[in-house]
């Protein structure tokens, strides 16, 4: 069980999103709430092949700001590879030498998939604030229909962090004997107080943006840049530990000890918080973010007492991982999820792993979180290989 | 797979079928043993990083948890057998961990290196602490913390409440010896205990085999 060191060859190589409309005319998406969406459109992509028996397919769900493009590169000379290159890959925890990974874009989000900021076809305008207001189970609603589209029934493994841990946890729960297992990483089953403050203080900034024009900031040809930029200033204080910010940044300045001092960005980490503020303007979308925050606030899939029965009776294995210095949901929130799978005997493992990069941690190359999860899935597909093999058996 | 002499003895008191906690469970070996060869279902539990992620790798439910803090976590009687495999000498409250096993399980079994066994009291009458095949660690790097004999031990099994149902006795290779019962706290180097809590204890625990 070694861990190959990074290179070249590791990468999935040069990667092609798709985009496919999966709900329209007489086949709409009703949400989990009622309302209905006309068109959705969705945004994938897929690294590995899918095998004859078409069973190994694992699927990833992005957290918050993630996006369809998890490996790879799309083009050469891109400067980064996709969001979560570091687990995908040949050799790597989710190995693309033998598995089928699909990846999309999440309903309401900005990057290829329908969201707020998408027109709505029965008024030719954007949807701004009139997009109804989404839940986890909408999302597996969606990522489902991926899976019809692409002819694939069953999963070998459903994998996310954060907000993908929550989408990973939901289906294994709704449909566990599609999922086959379950990671989830980083997660939570109920946000706390603290969490949702958060989230709201965020939700503010970007509303309280004179650019945001009440929602309607895509057709007056406002953006509330500002709010933005500090709503994401704020998260990723909190996606850090203290500790690992103290090793990146310290207390050193921007611009050396003789620079003149002011309100600007005097000090590393402002320079930082700065220019993460700057470029998620970029590729993000606030009404995005006010929706998918929201999602999150609600998310509660333990609020009935057997929501984990048809899971136990599946016996779809889960797999819970924590960090250590993760504070934006930390330790106690995977407990909790791992306490109610347990207790209605659902197959969980869980793991608090140790990192000093906090909530983050999760996109990052930890050796002992990246064997847990490549075990986990190898024991996972030997077990299905073991399953079909005895299946074959009895229908001869 | 090749379990230890104690583990084997183990396994004859876990019935077929039933759900168990393996409280530091190790690599695992003993949960997929149960699980393969005797229809259990059930968790492992261990904080050592290594020994977690083989349990994982074996396919085992494996839940890392501080055994001496953290007990907390699992309900009232939701195990059929709850195991401490040689595990109570290291732990930090021995009477804490064991209300909390009397508390999960509806069984419980619990093995352990017996400090009153003749050959250390011989040593320790020489002027020396103790090492040996269970104890191999000198006195300031074991992680056995709280060696007692078994007469010791079943006066403590007493006071939280569970009932001894089962004794079997062994050497230091782990052989199976009917040691007379008052001989028993001197000649048996291992002991393995099968207890009923006494708040719960069904008609007749039966066994396997």
């Amino acid at each position: 069980m070694t861990s190959r060191p990074p290179s070249a060859e590791d990468s999935v190589g040069i990667v092609e999103q798709h985009t496919v409309r999966l709900f329209e005319g007489d086949h709409p998406l009703v949400l989990a709430s009622g309302a209905v969406l006309p068109e959705v459109d969705v945004a994938y992509e897929t690294y590995g092949t899918l095998n004859a028996s078409r069973d190994n397919a694992v699927f990833i769900c992005h957290a918050l700001t993630g996006d369809a493009h998890a490996a790879g590169r799309h083009r050469k000379d891109d400067h980064r590879p996709g969001w979560w290159d570091t687990m995908i890959g040949p050799g790597k925890p989710i190995d693309t030498d033998h598995y089928f990974v699909i990846a999309d874009n999440l309903l309401g989000g900005c990057q290829g998939t329908t969201g707020p900021a998408s027109t709505d076809p029965t008024t030719g305008r954007p949807y701004g604030l009139d997009f109804p207001l989404l839940q986890i189970a909408d999302f597996v609603t969606v990522h489902r229909e991926l899976l019809a589209h692409l002819g694939v029934d069953h999963l070998l493994s459903v994998v996310g962090g954060s907000m993908g841990g929550m989408q990973s946890l939901q289906w294994a729960l709704s449909y566990p004997e599609q999922v086959g297992s379950a990671v989830i990483i980083a997660a939570s089953s109920r946000l706390n107080a603290q969490n949702i403050a958060f989230s709201a203080v965020a939700r503010e900034s970007i509303m309280r943006d004179p650019g945001f024009a009440g929602g309607r900031y895509l057709e007056v040809g406002s953006s509330p840049d500002t709010g933005l930029s500090i709503a994401r200033m704020m998260a990723h204080i909190t996606y850090q530990s203290e500790a690992g910010m103290d090793q990146k940044f310290g207390r050193r300045y921007q611009f050396g000890e003789d620079a003149r001092r002011g309100f600007g960005v005097d000090f590393a980490v402002e320079s930082y918080l700065d220019h993460q503020g700057r470029v998620f303007l970029s590729r993000f979308d606030a009404l995005s973010y006010l929706y998918l925050t929201r999602v999150m606030d609600y998310f509660d899939p333990f609020a009935e007492e057997d929501a984990a029965a048809a899971l136990a009776a599946a016996g779809s294995p889960c797999l819970v991982l924590s960090f250590d210095t993760d504070w934006r949901f930390d330790t106690t929130h995977s407990r909790a999820i791992v306490r109610q799978l347990e207790r209605q005997r659902v197959p969980v493992s869980f793991r608090e792993i140790r990192s000093p990069w906090g909530h983050d941690s999760f996109l990052l190359t930890i050796d002992d979180y990246h064997r847990t999860v490549a075990a986990f899935l190898r024991r996972v597909a030997y077990e299905r290989a073991a399953a079909d093999r005895a299946a074959g058996k009895a229908d001869r | 797979m090749t379990l230890r002499p104690d583990q084997t003895v183990v396994t004859r008191f876990v019935p077929d079928g039933s759900r168990v906690l393996d409280l530091g469970c190790g690599h695992g070996s003993l949960m997929r043993y149960l699980m393969d060869r005797r229809g259990c279902t059930g968790t492992g539990v261990e904080i050592a990083p290594d020994a977690a992620l083989d349990t994982i790798a074996k396919g085992v439910p494996l839940i890392e948890l501080d055994i001496d803090h953290q007990l907390d976590q699992f309900g009232d009687r939701s195990y059929d057998v709850v195991i401490l495999s040689r595990v109570l000498q290291a732990t930090y409250k021995p009477r804490d961990v064991l209300t909390q096993m009397a508390r999960i399980g509806s069984r419980c079994i619990v093995s352990v290196p017996n400090f009153g066994y003749w050959r250390h009291r011989w040593v320790l009458l020489r002027g020396r602490m103790p090492m040996s095949k269970e104890l191999p660690h000198a006195w300031y790097d074991t992680p056995n913390i709280h060696l007692s004999t078994l007469t010791d031990l079943e006066d403590l099994f007493d006071v939280v409440g569970l009932d001894v149902w089962e004794r079997q006795l062994s050497t230091p290779d782990g052989r199976q010896r009917d040691y007379p019962a008052r001989w028993a706290n001197l000649m048996a180097a291992n002991a393995i205990y099968v207890l009923t809590p006494r708040d719960s204890r069904p008609a007749d625990p039966g066994t396997v085999r």
